[in-house]
């Protein structure tokens, strides 16, 4: 571990099996991030990060003002969402969010009056004079999420009380066509090291790393010199191959440690923050901002002016390609995120979300249409590019006959869903696709299980609870006996009479009437 | 408008299975033109006879299977299959020799296990091995090299050979196996192989015309045809050089000893490197994926195995070649390869499983 340590202060990088180098083409990095005018109307998913939705505290008609909370997280793993502009709340309802079902989940709906008047704002310029507890709560309130992708709450990860080695704030992305992030560092490096300083005073991280893939050369040389009078944050450059900005393919690239399987970084000593993440979290403490806006890359070669956007959360994907050229051909694909990972979006009216960092809009000649699938001839490709040093093939074979048990045991947990291995598959194999339907079942048959469980044991309870009652019962039934008995015993006592007489004489009563009675029938039968 | 839907990544793949095969008949050229310049041009009509019946068998047992023949003849596996049969059979072989071959490969071996991806065995190595012991005659009836040769054969003699069995003046292979000497020659190894079991060293043996060189006239010059194809194939990544350099040190290292022991009754590290179908087993036969295993590592072992079985075959079995079998014999140990041969994944350092 020491001398691990000694190598990662000297700047040594590691590497990472497989990886692969597809076209970059992040030719939309060449324009500075332009601003887009209002949209008609915001539509705002109550969860655009990973957990539960908060509490909704606005209601149709109400006049909201730019930056106020429309939700309010109270409970673990809520997160609020805020008005991006100033205006009125149309309505609260179901429709359709950014996600591969295409699904429909409850948003707020603001039609926004074009003043863009800002509500009541709570910055932290001093953070240093308040305690941690304070700020995280505002992190939290400013309803900031990690914005490279998974969307997890910023403030919960800095919340985990673990010594820390280094925080890594991730600048790679590596994934072709997206380059927002590069455009952040080119011109907001200043702020991202200032949200640095915030996370790493919040989390009593030491140090820093900031990470950058070889092909931003701009980004390196605005980082540098930004970074010429800091000690404890330091700039990586990386080696360009995708999928180094995953975040175990980075701690790897920068420690050379590998978070351990179903572990977290913080496990060994590590947290990841994305660039833009730090960007938000000092807009918000500084600057008081809640998370409103994100930049977004629109690219690809059915748009006329590709390049970055500040996009405000909710704004329709529709209203940011018509800003930038968009000009449909026929089978037109959509994708939201880049083309190794992203989905593809059944319509536009979707809203631009926290995670969302680019719109692709390929012609059919740049990303032209997969291949029909065809049958897996075992040649290892996929093995060759895994990141994660999985068997993709094998995985592929298990997952395609339901052996869950096998999937299991050969890792498909481990699998980050990078797509390396379907982009190298010269079957054409939507690999990912397969596994990700796989770890969807298992989860269920998971799921199903618990709950199987949770009623066995439930009816376990009630068939003790049932037996206890009977034998409480039987018991009460017993004493209530006994105590009969010792009364009619007493009774006879007192009186010198046995009340067994008495059942006696009514039995003897009895048979005579009933011999009586089987005298008149038979004599009826006679006659 | 409706936007069309298709899961990630939304790219093409940089190679497909077609483009795979093809590539591996290109780096069978040098090879197949050694062969040319060696045995003649009875390897021309081995070819066409054996690519014509591997389309049609499979096109024949797609349609049977009701699958779409169209995607099953574009990724030119039935192709590869065909010329690798048709590179390891005599030259001269009677045309029912290649044909039944093909078939039993691409209709049984491949077909019936459920086609490309499910064939536990080598098809064309499979198809070799009914050939040898059905057939041991024709399978065995190499032609001499042609600067051995008293005959040049033509393609006109050739065609009428595998055709006929006679030339247009009547020689049948036999006769035209025949060396300078007029006495008829086996293939080195087999020569070899024959002359060690009569209790002949290794020096009296090859003091023969047919063993000048390193590893015998025509074959050397085969082997290194098919290096050279091998080693493009790795230098464009259609394979990794686990298997051959396993398969290589795997006859090298048990050959080295067997020479420092008995250099009089051991067949040579170059002989068993660069006589007989080393090189092409090494990089075309060992190497096809789906028989082969999963992992470098796993393909390591393999490779590492079939040459040594291809040692104790040529050293101890009653093939004068062991190629064929040894990959055969591989390919059942497959399973059990893949299972301990597994690369550690991430995140799983220092834990059992």
């Amino acid at each position: 571990m020491q001398r691990s340590k000694e190598l990662i202060e000297q700047g040594h990088i590691w590497t990472f099996p497989g990886g692969i180098h597809p076209p970059e083409r992040k030719y939309a990095a060449a324009e500075p991030i332009r601003e887009l005018p209002l949209p008609e109307r915001f539509i705002l998913p109550l969860r655009q990060h990973i957990g539960e939705p908060a509490d909704i505290l606005v209601k149709p008609g109400d006049t909201v003002l730019k930056g106020q909370a429309l939700t309010n997280s109270k409970q673990h793993g809520q997160l609020p969402v805020h008005a991006p502009s100033s205006g009125v709340v149309s309505s609260i309802g179901p429709a359709r969010v950014a996600h591969p079902s295409g699904l429909a989940d409850t948003c707020i709906i603001i039609e926004p009056d074009g003043d863009d008047r800002w509500g009541e704002r709570q910055a932290y310029a001093d953070y240093r004079n308040h305690d941690h507890a304070t700020l995280l709560n505002h992190i939290q309130q400013s309803g900031i999420a990690g914005l490279g992708g998974a969307g997890f709450p910023t403030a919960q990860k800095l919340a985990l009380q673990k010594p820390l080695d280094y925080l890594i704030l991730n600048g790679v992305e590596c994934e072709p066509y997206i380059c927002a992030d590069d455009r952040l560092m080119r011109e907001y490096a200043a702020e991202i090291i200032s949200g640095a300083e915030i996370l790493m005073y919040l989390a009593d991280i030491p140090k820093t790393l900031v990470a950058v893939e070889d092909n931003k050369p701009e980004a390196i040389k605005v980082l540098t010199e930004a970074l010429q009078d800091h000690a404890t944050i330091t700039l990586r450059v990386v080696p360009t191959r995708y999928p180094s900005g995953g975040e175990k393919q980075l701690i790897q690239l920068l420690t050379g440690r590998e978070v351990p399987s179903r572990g977290l970084p913080i496990d060994i000593g590590l947290v990841m923050q994305n660039v833009a993440t730090a960007f938000a979290v000092k807009r918000a403490i500084i600057d008081g901002e809640p998370l409103l806006q994100r930049v977004v890359t629109a690219t690809g070669e059915a748009l006329q002016q590709p390049g970055n956007y500040w996009v405000r959360l909710g704004t329709p994907v529709a209203h940011l390609l018509n800003q930038a050229g968009f000009q449909a051909e026929p089978q037109q694909r959509v994708i939201m995120g880049g083309p190794m990972m992203g989905f593809a979006l059944p319509d536009l009216t979707v809203p631009v979300v926290k995670i969302t960092n680019c719109i692709l809009a390929p012609s059919s000649r740049e990303l032209p249409d997969a291949e029909p699938e065809m049958p897996c001839i075992r040649c290892g490709a996929c093995a060759d590019a895994c990141p994660a040093s999985l068997l993709p093939q094998q995985l592929y074979w298990h997952a395609k006959a339901k052996e869950f048990d096998e999937l299991e045991q050969q890792n498909l947990f481990d699998c980050i869903e990078c797509g390396a291995c379907a982009y190298v598959c010269p079957s054409a194999i939507p690999l990912v696709h397969y596994y990700r339907k796989a770890k969807a079942e298992i989860r269920n048959i998971a799921r199903e299980k618990a709950q199987a469980e949770v009623a066995r044991e439930r009816f376990e309870a009630r068939q003790q609870r049932l037996e206890r009652e009977q034998q409480e019962r039987l018991e009460r039934h017993r004493k209530a006996a006994e105590a009969r008995k010792q009364s009619q015993a007493e009774a006879a006592k007192t009186t010198g009479k046995d009340p067994q007489d008495a059942v006696k004489a009514a039995l003897a009563r009895a048979k005579a009437r009933r011999a009586k009675q089987q005298a008149q029938s038979s004599s009826d039968d006679d006659s | 408008m409706t936007f069309r839907i298709a899961p990630a990544p939304h790219t093409k793949p940089a190679r497909s299975t077609g483009q795979v095969m093809r590539l591996v008949c290109y780096a069978l050229i040098p090879g197949a033109l050694a062969h040319y310049v060696i045995f003649g041009p009875g390897i021309i009509i081995q070819l066409l006879l054996a690519t014509i019946t591997a389309v049609a068998t499979e096109f024949l047992f797609t349609q049977a299977r009701r699958r779409t023949s169209h995607n099953t003849l574009a990724d030119y596996s039935a192709v590869v299959t065909a010329v690798l049969l048709a590179l390891s059979i005599p030259s001269l072989a009677p045309w029912w020799i290649i044909v039944i071959g093909t078939v039993f490969s691409i209709g049984i071996v491949k077909h019936l296990y459920g086609g490309i991806g499910q064939n536990i065995f080598n098809p064309a190595m499979a198809g070799y091995v009914v050939l040898l012991v059905s057939f041991p005659l024709q399978m065995t009836s190499w032609p001499l090299p042609a600067e051995l040769s008293n005959f040049s054969v033509s393609f006109y003699d050739a065609t009428q050979l595998i055709f006929s069995g006679y030339t247009a003046d009547g020689y049948n292979v036999q006769q035209l196996k025949a060396g300078v000497d007029g006495i008829s020659m086996a293939t080195p190894l087999d020569t070899l192989k024959t002359g060690l079991s009569q209790q002949l060293t290794t020096p009296e043996i090859t003091n023969n015309p047919i063993f000048s060189g390193i590893a015998g006239v025509g074959w050397q010059l085969l082997n290194a045809a098919f290096l050279l194809g091998g080693l493009a194939l790795i230098a464009t990544r259609v394979i990794s050089w686990h298997i051959p350099v396993g398969l290589m040190l795997g006859l090298a290292v048990p050959a080295l000893i067997g020479s420092a022991i008995a250099p009089d009754q051991s067949i040579g590290l170059f002989m068993h490197l660069f006589g007989g179908a080393t090189m092409l087993g090494a990089f075309f036969i060992a190497t096809d994926p789906v028989s082969a295993a999963t992992s470098n590592r796993g393909r390591l072992y393999f490779g590492l195995l079939i040459g040594f079985l291809v040692y104790v075959i040529r050293t101890w079995g009653g093939y004068p070649d062991g190629v064929a079998f040894a990959v055969l014999l591989a390919n059942m140990c497959v399973p059990i390869i893949d299972k301990y041969s597994q690369p550690t994944v991430y995140g799983h350092k220092g834990s059992s499983s």
